[in-house]
């Protein structure tokens, strides 16, 4: 598997993988965030321009607000996203793979300012480097994680062939190969499909197109179609 | 059991369970749903656990085994999250959590009153004996403005007339908020780096404050600076000390973590200082608040604001000895 991925056991005794988002998503999310930030700075001061010193009051408490809870209104009750976040399709949640709540949003939030330093998320950025799981200062204390909410990969079905047993007997990790070839098949270019095949011989015998649909049919009957 | 098998045999209670974490997108409508499905979710929900393994031990397809991982992630969360915090908790952690808190840290709390106070009384002193040491804390133009905000004549304390024309109260309300909690969470999150940046904002903020302070009561501004800054000075003191201890705790749990890793010391002790952030927060709301629309004002007597000042001044100190003093939790 990705070496980014992070097994996680719940009480039930199972294992949940997690895909941890690293510096560059993270980084593509913030400028989405800030620029969200901008425009709403601009359009609430070209409004509240008109209402004098008392909607400068305002405007200053607002911006105050938007600075230090923008994330943490959003984390907490948006499913672990901000808009950036969202866009970009990752969210955090604590380690312990439960939505993350106002404490741990809080304390990853305020901590920025630590992360910050000493220019342009310097800190954050080798916290993230050198820990296991891509966290900055304010994730490290707080106990949460980024990462991906969907799978990159569009699975298909496996294309429907005359069931056909592997002609030589397949280990687990072998079958399991083969199985994730017949489910990416759709996805792929017909020649990078037989590319793929050729690399397969030894189990399908055949080359090129033959290979492909040999191999698709010993997914089928792996599946247990026959 | 091959693939095919598995799935179409357990295709139908996957489905309803997904219809149950489609029901309750809002967190409200889960027990709704649960009611009107008639289903049994932990059930359902342990069910599909023990599929997820086996799906994985019998190295079914990466399709089938992502999926049942997506649903066991979705149940998980939407099983074991907390509840979200009601007014009860809030109250008390107003009454008894945050100053019994506050309590518990006195070490910390005590070594950060030190840090800023000591610069504090220090540089006032330093400025009767010695009055030119203003230079060297800040600016000429720094020093222009804060003569002119403090000027036995200004119309309004506080506020630098010749900037900010018709500088009025909500505006500086605001101002204050963001400027003033803004100090206090920075001082906070440096405290990360070793306790170093809560330090270094403590006996900065010391050592200015001190310096103002000092330097005006040389050039004669005494009683407009004092009868300023009487009214919130309770609040807004010990709001911006409390921030430096939050900030220490992190910083010592780096420093000193004991038997436990840092990691995990840091863990706790980011779960213990945040009371004290959000505290230090809801302190400097208030003195923004006095600050804006009582300070200022020279239609009251320095004398009243000097008795209010202490009033303040035992209130805080009252309410951290003695709020939550021997309730159970």
């Amino acid at each position: 598997m990705l070496d980014t991925s992070r097994s996680l056991e719940t009480p039930e005794g199972v294992n949940l993988s997690l895909r941890i988002a690293g510096p560059v998503v993270r980084c593509y999310a913030w400028v989405i965030d800030q620029v969200i930030r901008i425009v709403a700075y601009s359009v609430l001061s070209f409004v509240l321009q008109f209402t004098g010193t008392i909607g400068m009051g305002l405007l200053l408490i607002i911006v105050f607000l938007i600075e230090w809870f923008y994330p943490v209104y959003f984390e907490v009750m948006h499913a672990g996203a901000t808009p950036g976040k969202k866009r970009m399709g990752i969210r955090v949640m604590h380690d312990d793979g439960t939505e993350v709540g106002w404490q741990a949003s809080l304390i990853r939030n305020l901590l920025r300012t630590a992360d910050l330093l000493p220019f342009a998320y310097g800190f954050g950025l080798v916290s993230m480097l050198v820990s296991r799981d891509f966290k900055r200062l304010g994730d490290i204390t707080a106990g949460t994680v980024v990462v991906y909410r969907e799978r990159p990969t569009i699975w298909t079905d496996i294309p429907q062939a005359t069931p056909l047993a592997p002609a030589i007997a397949m280990t687990t990790d072998e079958q399991y190969a083969l199985l994730q070839f017949a489910e990416r098949a759709a996805t792929l270019t017909e020649e990078r499909r037989n590319e793929l095949a050729d690399t397969l011989q030894d189990i399908s015998g055949e080359r090129g197109g033959m290979a492909t649909q040999r191999l698709l049919q010993n997914a089928n009957w792996l599946v247990g179609r026959r | 059991m091959n693939q095919d098998t598995f799935v179409s045999r357990h295709e139908q209670t996957w489905q309803q369970f997904e219809a149950w974490l489609e029901s309750g997108s809002s967190k409200h409508a889960g027990q709704v749903a649960i009611e009107e499905m008639q289903i049994d979710v932990p059930h359902l929900y342990r069910q599909i656990c023990h599929h997820l393994s086996l799906a994985r031990e019998r190295r079914y397809s990466a399709h089938v085994v992502e999926r049942l991982n997506d649903l066991v992630l979705q149940g998980h969360q939407r099983l074991y999250s907390a509840r979200r915090v009601g007014m009860h908790q809030f109250n008390h952690f107003l009454f008894v959590g945050f100053p019994r808190r506050v309590r518990r840290e006195w070490r910390l709390l005590l070594l950060s009153a030190l840090l800023f106070y000591v610069p504090m009384v220090g540089m006032f002193f330093a400025a009767q004996v010695k009055p030119e040491i203003v230079y060297s804390v800040m600016s000429p133009g720094q020093i222009g403005q804060m003569e002119s905000m403090y000027a036995p004549e200004a119309k309004k304390l506080g506020r630098d007339m010749r900037e900010r024309g018709s500088a009025d109260d909500i505006m500086m309300f605001g101002f204050y908020i963001r400027n003033n909690i803004g100090i206090g969470f920075q001082t906070f999150a440096g405290g990360l780096l070793f306790t170093l940046g809560s330090i270094f904002f403590l006996v900065f903020n010391g050592l200015h404050i001190g310096t103002a302070a000092g330097h005006l009561t040389q050039i004669g501004s005494t009683t407009p600076f004092f009868s300023f800054v009487a009214g919130h000075s309770a609040l807004e003191l010990t709001a911006i000390v409390l921030s430096g201890t939050a900030g220490m705790r992190l910083g010592i749990a780096l420093l000193k973590p004991g038997r436990l890793t840092r990691l995990q010391a840091l863990k706790i002790a980011g779960r213990q200082s945040v009371p004290l952030v959000y505290g230090a927060a809801l302190m400097l709301v208030g003195a923004a608040f006095v600050e804006a629309f009582w300070s200022s004002t020279k239609v009251i007597e320095p004398a009243v604001k000097y008795t209010v000042g202490i009033v303040f001044w035992v209130l805080v100190l009252g309410y951290f000895l003695f709020a939550g003093v021997g309730r159970e939790d």
